[in-house]
């Protein structure tokens, strides 16, 4: 479905990566991990368009989406959960999400959506005329992915969505990540949390300074690579007393 | 608190609310300051001159064809000057609108004149009319009903239509607003369309007060509303409207308190309440809860 070929990217000088080359099959959930700087942030940016890459190139249900504009890739069916959630905050909740369904708007449609959303996220009907800041950093994170669910994406790209959230927002947020790989969607999923991320994962990348250093399945990964060492630099051993 | 205070400032502030809103429209979304606001005002005053003067058309017709002038003249120096270099710097966006300015300044000049031009319009305009007992030009008590039409207009767009709520999205953030779908390139014609349109119904007010239009004359609409925002708060509308009535309010006080030797350095006056807002409340009287990332 997406198949990323000797991807490059830099921000000025600084190369962020080094032609990495990645595949999402549909109906897969694709983790990838790494450390801070590693690249996977950048990875998303480019494949949604944010990012122009240098080099390589990016297919997306054969398609070629290299240097396309990020609204037009939405359009091809591409959503992203960004960063840091990116929640409008000075518009109310059902405002966010009647953005995430621009592209394709239509209104019975839209109700039963959003009927759907407030089943898997019973706290949005809730705050619905609230706005988006008052929410908290977990509601916030429900928000941002009922908003990139309402364009009904084939793939989900998620980044970081555990990031700092309390440890129930965390279980709550892992669940609904692997209930909508039940449900078929394809979903590639950016983590520092790669403990948590192999558990629901089909397959998985890991990146270190901008180069793929493994991909394989969860089972693999444990067993070839010593997972601490993808995050700390040390060995497994020497660090076993660190938790993810 | 007389009664002819009372319309005399809600007037004025009504012109200078629009004329700030206008500005703030293009720097919510782009956090650019169009320097070339003022020539749209200039444009369409041209506008009005030329259909005045050399056709037979009806005022009203000439009024509505001077507000799409100035709506068309904003709209084309977005794409022509301004979309081109969106994408490199915030400055090279700065010098671009300051570049605008003078290129419009001086085709005026060129092709017009440097001396100002007399705008015929309709008698009605500048007739006085009594309410509640106060006695003041027509033209006042239309600039507060075109303002309240025009302010109730935008909000019903901003707020219950979809491309005011991508508007909004966008003047909060902007990249994420694209990865919903909404055309970069639309909404920020869109929000260039919207200011030429309130710079052309500001026109029709500002030229009627001296009823003549001259190169200069988007300079002061331009400054007025570069400080009302600078009050009233760059980050929002609604500070954009604020400003202009707080400073309409300012303005009207000044020139009543003021002995009559110092009434014309008022300005001066204005701008050290404006000093006195950027060192104690830089971020305006409304805080508005847009962030301050820029359009890359």
């Amino acid at each position: 479905m997406l198949t990323v070929t000797e991807l490059q990217a830099s921000y000025g000088a600084i190369t962020a990566l080094h032609g990495i080359s990645l595949e999402v099959n549909e109906g897969e959930l694709v983790a990838l991990l790494g450390t801070n700087g590693a690249g996977k942030s950048t990875t998303l940016k480019s494949i949604c368009g944010v990012l122009r890459p240098v080099q390589g190139s990016i297919e997306f249900a054969g398609e070629s989406i290299m240097n396309k504009k990020p609204e037009s890739i939405l359009k091809l069916g591409i959503s992203m959960v960004p960063e840091g959630r990116e929640i409008f905050t000075s518009l109310t909740v059902a405002e966010n999400l009647r953005l995430g369904a621009y592209t394709c708007y239509e209104r019975s449609r839209y109700q039963q959506d959003l009927k759907e959303m407030f089943a898997l996220f019973p706290i949005l009907e809730e705050r619905l005329s609230q706005p988006g800041g008052l929410l908290s950093g977990g509601e916030q994170q429900q928000l941002a992915i009922a908003r990139a669910l309402m364009s009904h994406p084939k793939l989900l790209m998620l980044d970081e969505p555990s990031l700092g959230l309390s440890p129930t927002m965390v279980d709550n947020i892992f669940e609904l990540i692997g209930m909508l790989r039940d449900r078929g969607i394809t979903i590639l999923l950016v983590e520092q949390n790669a403990e948590r991320a192999l558990k629901v994962a089909d397959r998985a990348y890991v990146l270190k300074t901008g180069h793929i250093e493994f991909s394989g399945t969860p089972a693999q990964l444990e067993k070839e690579l010593d997972i601490a060492s993808v995050y700390f630099g040390g060995s497994k051993d020497k660090s076993s007393e660190v938790t993810l | 608190m007389s009664g002819e205070f009372v319309i005399n400032t809600l007037s004025l502030g009504s012109l200078y609310a629009l004329m700030a809103l206008g500005l703030v429209f293009v720097y919510g979304i782009l956090k650019l300051v169009n320097f070339a606001y003022g020539e749209y005002i200039m444009v369409a005053g041209y506008g009005m001159y030329v259909l005045g003067i050399y056709t037979p058309t009806p005022w009203w017709a000439t009024m509505i064809i001077a507000v799409l002038l100035a709506a068309l003249t904003s709209y084309l120096t977005e794409l022509v000057a301004f979309r081109p270099v969106r994408t490199k710097s915030l400055n090279a966006m700065l010098v671009t609108s300051f570049a605008v300015s003078v290129l419009l300044q001086n085709a005026v000049l060129l092709i017009v004149s440097p001396r100002a031009r007399a705008v015929p319009l309709p008698a009605a305009f500048n007739a006085s009319v009594t309410l509640f007992g106060v006695t003041t030009p027509l033209r006042n008590i239309l600039t507060i009903i075109t303002a309240v039409v025009l302010l109730a207009g935008l909000t019903l767009l901003m707020k219950y239509t979809v491309l005011g709520i991508a508007m909004r999205a966008a003047a909060d953030k902007f990249t994420t607003t694209r990865l919903m779908g909404v055309q970069a390139n639309m909404v920020i014609s869109v929000a260039f369309i919207i200011s030429g349109l309130l710079a052309g119904v500001v026109s029709i007010f500002w030229v009627g007060r001296s009823s003549s239009v001259d190169p200069l004359i988007g300079a002061a609409p331009l400054l007025i509303a570069f400080i009302a925002t600078v009050m009233g708060g760059m980050n929002s509308l609604m500070g954009a409207v604020v400003g202009g009535f707080v400073y309409g309010l300012l303005f009207n006080v000044l020139s009543i308190t003021l002995p009559a030797s110092m009434v014309n350095y008022r300005d001066a006056f204005m701008f050290v309440i404006v000093i006195l807002f950027l060192l104690f409340r830089p971020e305006g009287i409304i805080r508005g809860s847009y962030t301050e990332e820029r359009v890359g």
